[in-house]
């Protein structure tokens, strides 16, 4: 088991490296094919009228005159063991791990993403209780009574949640309870604060979120379940004489949770790299919002930053996912 | 600046178009005193602020509240471009100029701040000579004196590997200033020796060039001084030392920014400054809509970028008269336009462009930028609230809604039957991509057929609209813009979009490429010439061959709606600050 992990965590540092590398990639390679030269990326990041003497500073001061892969290498090096950054008259150390700073306006990338992690996770793991607990529950009984009004009726309302669009779910749950009616918060408040009004200001956000997953949850499970329901060891189960319950739960369900825990984990995961559209509908200034900022200002640390953050949580997530197949599913075995 | 809502200087102006058939205003200052128990004052009427000042008071104490929708690009003096930081940092640090506290065009007047007197030009212009007021202290109680503005000076303008955010004019401007590299580089610690400092009470500015409107420049943030032993750079926005009647008593990054009184202000310096409130709070990152319903809640009482309120929120307004007299509707010292590029075929030719000149209907724009309340229909360059500007119409339609025949009259003029050209807009600007959309159906009825692209705004310039070589490429004819000064007046208007000095290789804000030496000639003129009303009928001239030229369309004078909160005391919406409030003595009546 430990060794597993192990392994595990060893791939996964290569797979971030790749991560990081492909983004390098694609920030410095791919506009310098189609002509770009180091000296017109460095003006993005000058302001207006800049002379020649400023772009030479300012291509040193971010390492732009530096070949690709050294710039890479010092990137990386930050991360594990920080890196010395030019405030001005004097020299800075960036602790590790030191994502660097913005070009744009050197404002340090690590506190940035700490500040917003928690608002992310609150929105991502808040809509994933949600839509765990009513996918799930909704395909389990949808699938025990195939056909019926209730399932009928709960698959078309599935069939909705993943067409509908967050943008417009979300303008209208926004509409509709925090302005018509204002149950609900407008301004984010952290848990630490006040749970009450974190969870009251979040809860449009997450139900909104939740609908467009517990639609496809439901569906997953439902047809999951429809076919571990038909399986020789359920009939097995029933003619030892065990309580439908416990064969709906502890058997059925257990062996169709594992697709499930799968797509959980990717989607946990990449929501936990920013839920953008989310966030942005609902004024969250979380991990996906500074992605986007960070992209539109062609400002590659931050974005460095976000992907690294987001391969990471998808990597974790999908660790964690493996771990619980074992528990999930006696026949899966970690070695 | 290149059309970024809010970033830099523009205005609002005096005679501000009504919103619809609204009845107005009271005459003279309306009392702060004469609402309700609560502190809340009654109406003033729509757009009273951009005629005098409302709400009135000499009151002190109290909270007063600002909250912005994202993140100022710096609070540090010496390295923000926004009208509103322009605005709000001179609570805590003082230019050696500034505007006077006025409403509408009354307040692009400038008046000495850190300076005693403007300043005393000699040598045609090239040196301008500012003597500061004696017996100024720093929020630590250390005497102000002219090394602390030469200093702040240098560190904003030439240390552009670190403070690179606001403008460069000192840099462009000053003899040397191409070559200094900064404080931060200076080993000698001699800084620019065209900046000199006979004793601490004087500054002396050499220019490369005679620059007539140089109290402009030293109107800035950047002038304000800054002590070179506390300053670490990027980190100096940490723990900026109060110049102002406010000092920071916190700030958090990205969150919030509180002021509370400096008590080393010295109110026998200051003519211009109050010190009403005893706290000034900053909020960041609060949602617009947030914002917009805290403003008639009375919570929040200034919106800090002042871009007006959002959508939505100018419906439910625009929709209730008793709310509309709270509202100021003032321009923002900024032209919607777009640019015709000179430079490609068959847009070389003046007839092809005056075609498109005839051709648009500008009233389908308006509706597409969001209606009157949004911008007035436009015909010259520079905006009604810019100094300089003169009422002019060169291709008057019918109604403003387009001339075809004599669109075609001009194509004909052209050698032209019809013309495919591209037009460029900022994707992630809706109401740009509109207005284009709307350009394009005018066009078409005349036998030009544009297809549109889009690019994100963070690179229309550096890689797209800007770059020669790519419209060249992509046949790119027509721009859409949006343009405001970076200071009130024709020069400071005109000189980015209209100058070929201003043409380079990317990055470009002379998007119609206009290489014209009349035009050229004119505006090294204007800002030579000593007299004032010299140098505005200069502008005027310019604009009008600038029209003459047909290089580009104006479209509309932008506008933006403010909310005036009932709560807030001395109102004026300036010209200055692209029609914000002015912030300098806001006060509050909440109790």
């Amino acid at each position: 088991m430990i060794s597993y992990i192990l392994r595990r965590l060893v791939a996964a540092v290569i797979l971030l490296l790749v991560v990081t590398a492909v983004t390098f990639g694609i920030f410095f390679l791919l506009p310098r094919l189609a002509g770009q030269t180091a000296d017109q990326l460095a003006q993005q990041y000058i302001g207006k009228s800049p002379t020649p003497a400023d772009v030479a500073m300012v291509k040193h001061n971010l390492g732009l005159d530096q070949p690709v892969y050294l710039q890479y290498w010092h990137f990386i090096k930050g991360i594990v063991t920080g890196a010395e950054y030019n405030l001005g008259p004097t020299t800075a150390h960036c602790d590790a791990p030191c994502f660097g700073y913005s070009f744009k306006n050197h404002v340090a990338v690590w506190p940035e993403l700490t500040d917003r992690i928690p608002i992310t996770l609150s929105l991502a793991v808040g809509a994933a209780v949600i839509w765990l607990v009513a996918g799930v529950t909704v395909g389990v009984v949808s699938a025990l009574k195939p056909g019926s009004f209730f399932d009928r009726s709960f698959m078309g309302v599935a069939l909705a949640g993943v067409s509908l669009p967050i943008f417009f779910t979300g303008q209208l749950a926004l509409l509709l309870f925090t302005y018509q009616w204002p149950i609900f918060g407008r301004t984010y408040v952290p848990l630490t604060t006040n749970p009450a009004q974190w969870a009251n200001t979040l809860f449009p956000a997450w139900c909104s979120l939740a609908l467009l997953y517990s639609a496809i949850y439901a569906r997953l499970t439902r047809s999951g379940m429809l076919e571990t329901m038909n399986e020789d060891f359920i009939r097995t189960a029933r003619a030892k004489g065990l309580p439908e319950r416990t064969v709906v739960a502890r058997h059925g369900l257990r062996a169709a949770l594992t697709p499930i825990i799968t797509v959980f984990g990717m989607d946990l995961g990449l929501l936990l790299g920013g839920a953008l559209i989310t966030e942005r509908v609902f004024s969250l200034h979380g991990i996906g919002e500074y992605a986007v900022q960070a992209i539109n200002d062609n400002d590659l640390p931050p974005v460095l930053g976000v992907t690294l953050l987001a391969a990471f949580f998808v990597v974790l997530c999908n660790l964690l996912v493996d771990l619980l197949y074992a528990a999930a599913d006696p026949r899966v075995r970690l070695s | 600046m290149e059309g970024i809502p809010s970033i830099m200087r523009r205005s609002s102006i005096a005679a501000v178009a009504a919103i619809g058939s609204v009845s107005l205003l009271l005459a003279g200052c309306s009392k702060a005193d004469d609402g309700t128990g609560d502190g809340k004052a009654k109406a003033a009427g729509a757009d009273a602020a951009t005629k005098h000042m409302v709400n009135a008071s000499t009151k002190k104490g109290g909270t007063v509240t600002y909250a912005m929708s994202d993140v100022p690009d710096s609070f540090d003096p010496g390295n923000t471009y926004y009208a509103y930081m322009y605005n709000f940092s001179r609570l805590y640090a003082r230019p050696l100029m500034t505007f006077k506290p006025d409403a509408g065009e009354k307040g692009n007047t400038l008046v000495p701040d850190l300076a005693s007197a403007p300043g005393k030009a000699s040598d045609g212009g090239k040196t301008w000579t500012y003597t500061i007021r004696k017996g100024l202290e720093f929020q630590d109680g250390t005497p102000i004196t002219s090394k602390d503005v030469k200093y702040a000076v240098e560190r904003s303008n030439f240390a552009r590997d670190v403070l690179q955010l606001g403008p460069n004019y000192f840099q462009q401007f000053m003899q040397g200033g191409d070559k200094y590299k900064g404080p931060y580089k200076d080993k000698k610690g001699k800084g620019l020796d065209s900046i000199e400092t006979p004793d601490d009470n004087t500054i002396v500015f050499h220019l490369n060039q005679a620059f007539q409107e140089f109290d402009y420049l030293v109107a800035t943030p950047q002038t304000a001084p800054v002590p070179q032993a506390k300053d670490d750079g990027i980190d100096y926005v940490k723990h900026i030392v109060s110049s102002g009647s406010y000092q920071f008593q916190s700030y958090q990054e990205g969150k919030q920014a509180v002021l509370v009184r400096n008590k080393n202000w010295n109110p026998k310096t200051d003519p211009l400054r109050k010190q009403y409130p005893d706290k000034i709070v900053v909020n960041l990152k609060v949602n617009q809509s947030t914002i917009d319903k805290d403003l008639q809640a009375g919570d929040t009482l200034i919106d800090l970028q002042g871009k007006g309120v959002e959508t939505q929120t100018q419906a439910q307004l625009v929709n209730d008269k008793s709310k509309l007299a709270s509202t100021d509707n003032t321009y923002g010292g900024r032209l919607v336009y777009m640019a015709i590029n000179t430079t490609q075929k068959p847009f070389d030719k003046v007839e092809c462009r005056k075609a498109v000149e005839y051709a648009v209907d500008k009233v389908s724009v308006q509706t597409a930028e969001g209606g009157a309340i949004r911008g007035d229909i436009a015909s010259t360059v520079l905006p009604p609230d810019i100094t300089g500007y003169k009422k002019a119409d060169t291709y008057a339609t019918p109604g403003n809604k387009g001339d075809v025949a004599k669109a075609k009259d001009q194509l004909k003029a052209c050698g032209k039957k019809s013309i495919t050209t591209t037009i460029t807009a900022r994707s992630d600007r809706q109401e740009e991509v509109d207005a284009a959309t709307a350009i394009i159906e005018s066009l078409k009825k005349v036998g030009i057929n544009a297809s549109l692209k889009q690019f994100p705004s963070g690179k229309y310039f550096t890689d797209y609209a800007g770059v020669p070589a790519f419209d060249k490429k992509n046949n790119v004819g027509l721009m859409m813009m949006q343009w405001g000064a970076d200071w009130p007046s024709g020069y400071g208007f005109l000189q980015q979009i209209l100058n070929s000095k201003a043409i380079g290789t990317s990055g470009n804000t002379n998007l119609s490429y206009l290489s014209n030496k009349p035009i050229d000639k004119l505006l090294a003129q204007s800002i030579a010439a000593g007299d004032e009303n010299q140098r505005n009928d200069l502008y005027g001239q310019i604009d009008q061959a600038a029209m003459d030229q047909a290089a580009l369309v104006p479209l509309t004078y932008f506008k933006i709606l403010l909310y005036r909160s009932p709560y807030a005391t001395n109102l004026v919406s300036t010209a200055a600050f692209s029609g914000q409030y002015d912030y300098l003595n806001i006060g509050t009546t909440k109790k």
